[in-house]
């Protein structure tokens, strides 16, 4: 199997397409959570060749753009802080925060260094015994078992400079929020697979049994999110609500163990800010008391000031689903991927980024 | 202990001298570099072509290739992206203090090689050494000229509505070979840079049709960037089909780890070519027949409406708009 080209094959695409074409009757509106399936869907123009009876609206599953401001301010405070090295993932950079960005820190001084891996992060440490160095904890479930996996290896290796900021957000608590709200009124949603191959499939039940929402698991590739309409498509045309994993190659309904094991041993549920979402119970995750000296927020004194957002920019109701791109008054003209005013713009799976790139209003 | 390049070759003096002597102008012997006056004196007729880059890659030596190789065929192929004739570089070498004498011997060996095959003679120099920290290991500039034959005219505004759209092999390969190789970044990968002299593979189009309207190499910004400039410089659209588009499965599968899109990573001995409609499948068949042009394939055509815009049809047959690329490609992270 060669795990990619397989799963794009056209013809196999087209013979999904007309099954759901036969299959939906009801007008339904599927949500996508996760970014890297928006970016896939239009991608591939999904959303042009699906039936008039099924509208897509995107979620808030990009770590990047769901960072609030608050603590992208506390970021960039603590690269101005001398002797502190910031280790981070690259699309942080950019991201501009109530006064400044990590690209702009760095261009006047700041030590911003973008790693590939948290366990780059530690070989930064262990290279800079002089400096403190601060790991930005920015993810979902996906990346916070290496996060957390990083911290034990520099308990055991001693190392004694290097933190992590821990803005780690839990998928599960955030969906409950927005059904809550009920802003948006859902019929599907198809969950994010990365998420799901470390929690798993039972986190998502209360979904399809509290809130009578299908759910679907779904892999990256075409074929992966046109096999999950179809059965979204087939739950509601058959009056069900249940959670199937489509994307069987890399999600097991009780999840990676390992992964979980390391997470909830270093880690525990806490507050989390969510960009255009306030404060979420349990959705976040802080650094359990034994392993509070590796916490920046707690080795620090960070003063990152008052936290302001960018007049204009509706980043905030396009994560909630609330409206997209194309209701952004600044969308395309003083937002674009150069000059990004907010988040969505800036990382490769914003919603923003995506309309810009592919050209969603085509309509050829 | 192993040679290193010290601040003194780079001051004029003896050891400068020396290093100019032994390492670059027995290397790449030819009259010219020979004589060594201040500049090189050549006879010229015709329409000259005439282009510099400068070469700061990192890590220096890569999978398939290093960094002389690529200043050479950099230049080369600006050169026959112009139609062309590449003849002469310059070359100029910024070396950091401490740089090791073996491996600029092995660049200035693998810059001879390629130059041998592109047909081309380093007829000037130049070479400094800058304090430590001050430049990263190497950095090249060459310069080139190339003669233009008579009726050839080649330039990024000449597509018209109804050309062709060819491309020369599979994308990418230059790209993900040397981000492999970063640090902090080391994947294994089979994958080799594609980095080529494009010269004779030219030669042979031009002879197969003169009237060739555009040529371009996709390299920084890649595929996607290079088709943006062609329809805006020519004030036209073009339509490409992303099943056409020959793409390794280790370049595809790289770019799904790292978050790239293959359009937009970079190429080093691709071109892009816009012909006329009627002149397509015979520039096709002489490029299959050049070792850099076997898997040509003609991706996607010219059209009149909304000029300056480049549309992918995906392999789902929706259509999607191909901008160019913005910054740095960046990985994913989730």
């Amino acid at each position: 199997m060669k795990y990619i080209s397989e799963f794009r094959r056209s013809e196999l695409a087209q013979g999904l397409l007309s099954q759901i074409q036969r299959q939906s009757k009801t007008p339904v509106r599927f949500m996508e959570f996760c970014g890297g399936h928006t970016v896939t869907i239009f991608r591939y123009g999904i959303r042009q060749l699906l039936p008039k009876t099924i509208e897509m609206v995107s979620g808030p599953g990009c770590p990047i753009c769901v960072t609030a401001n608050a603590d992208l301010d506390k970021a960039i405070a603590l690269a101005q802080v001398p002797g502190v090295i910031i280790a981070t993932f690259g699309d942080m950079l950019r991201v501009p925060g109530s006064r400044s960005s990590l690209q702009e820190t760095k261009a006047v001084g700041g030590d911003v260094r973008t790693v590939y891996s948290t366990m780059d992060a530690l070989k930064v440490a262990e290279d800079n015994p002089d400096n403190s160095v601060v790991f930005l904890g920015i993810g979902f479930e996906t990346t916070a078992p290496t996060i957390a996996a990083s911290i034990l290896q520099a308990e055991e290796k001693g190392l004694k400079n290097y933190y992590v900021l821990s803005l780690h957000k839990l998928c599960p608590p955030v969906i409950k929020a927005l059904l809550d709200w009920s802003e948006v009124k859902l019929h599907g949603l198809i969950c994010p697979g990365h998420v799901s191959a470390i929690i798993g499939s039972h986190p998502w039940e209360f979904i399809a049994r509290d809130y009578g929402i299908p759910c679907v698991i779904s892999g990256f590739e075409v074929l992966d999110i046109l096999q999950s309409v179809s059965m979204l498509v087939n739950q509601v045309e058959n009056g069900k609500s249940q959670v199937e994993i489509a994307y069987r190659r890399g999600v097991r309904p009780e999840g990676n163990q390992q992964a979980l094991k390391l997470m909830r041993q270093v880690f525990e549920p806490a507050p989390a800010q969510w960009r255009g979402m306030g404060e979420v119970q349990g959705s976040g995750l802080k650094l359990r008391k034994k392993y509070q000296r590796f916490d920046a927020e707690l080795a620090f004194d960070i003063k990152s000031g008052p936290t302001s957002e960018p007049a204009g920019c509706i980043c905030g109701d396009i994560l909630r689903g609330v409206k997209t791109p194309a209701d952004c008054q600044l969308f395309g003209k003083t937002c674009t991927p150069q000059y990004p005013v907010g988040p969505c713009m800036v990382s490769s799976e914003g919603s923003c980024s995506a309309y810009y790139f592919y050209g969603v209003s085509l309509g050829e | 202990m192993e040679n290193k390049i010290l601040l003194a070759h780079g001051s004029g003096g003896k050891l400068a001298h020396e290093l100019v002597e032994k390492s670059l102008v027995k290397a790449l012997a030819n009259p010219f570099l020979a004589k060594l006056d201040d500049s090189a004196v050549i006879d010229f007729s015709g329409r000259l072509a005439f282009t510099t880059d400068s070469y700061v890659v990192s890590p220096i030596f890569f999978p398939g290739g290093d960094i002389g190789k690529l200043a050479v065929c950099g230049t080369v192929n600006d050169l026959a992206m112009s139609g062309a004739r590449p003849l002469y570089l310059s070359l100029s070498f910024i070396i950091e203090e401490g740089f090791s004498q073996s491996e600029l011997d092995e660049v200035v060996d693998s810059i001879r090689k390629t130059a041998g095959e592109a047909g081309v003679e380093i007829v000037t120099g130049d070479t400094k050494v800058v304090h430590r920290g001050s430049a990263d290991k190497l950095f090249i500039n060459t310069a080139g000229v190339g003669i233009i034959a008579e009726g050839v005219n080649i330039s990024g505004s000449n597509a018209k509505a109804g050309d062709k759209v060819i491309l020369s092999g599979a994308i990418g390969e230059h790209g993900i070979a040397v981000v492999s190789q970063r640090e902090g970044l080391s994947f294994s990968t089979n994958l080799k840079s594609d980095c080529a002299p494009l010269g004779s593979l030219v030669a042979e189009m031009i002879d197969a049709c003169p009237n060739i309207h555009c040529l371009r190499d996709p390299t920084r910004g890649g595929l996607a960037t290079s088709l943006n400039e062609l329809a805006k410089q020519s004030m036209v659209s073009i339509r490409i089909e992303e099943e056409r588009i020959p793409l390794r499965e280790e370049v595809l599968a790289a770019c799904e780890m790292l978050g790239f899109d293959p359009l937009y990573v970079a190429n080093e001995g691709k071109l892009v070519a816009i012909v006329p409609s009627k002149d397509a499948d015979r520039v096709l068949k002489a490029m299959r027949k050049n070792r850099y042009g076997k898997n040509a394939t003609i991706i996607g055509e010219v059209g009149a409406e909304k000029p300056g815009r480049v549309v992918m049809k995906t392999i789902l047959g929706a259509s999607r708009i191909v901008d160019m690329l913005v910054g740095d490609l960046l990985p994913r992270i989730c």
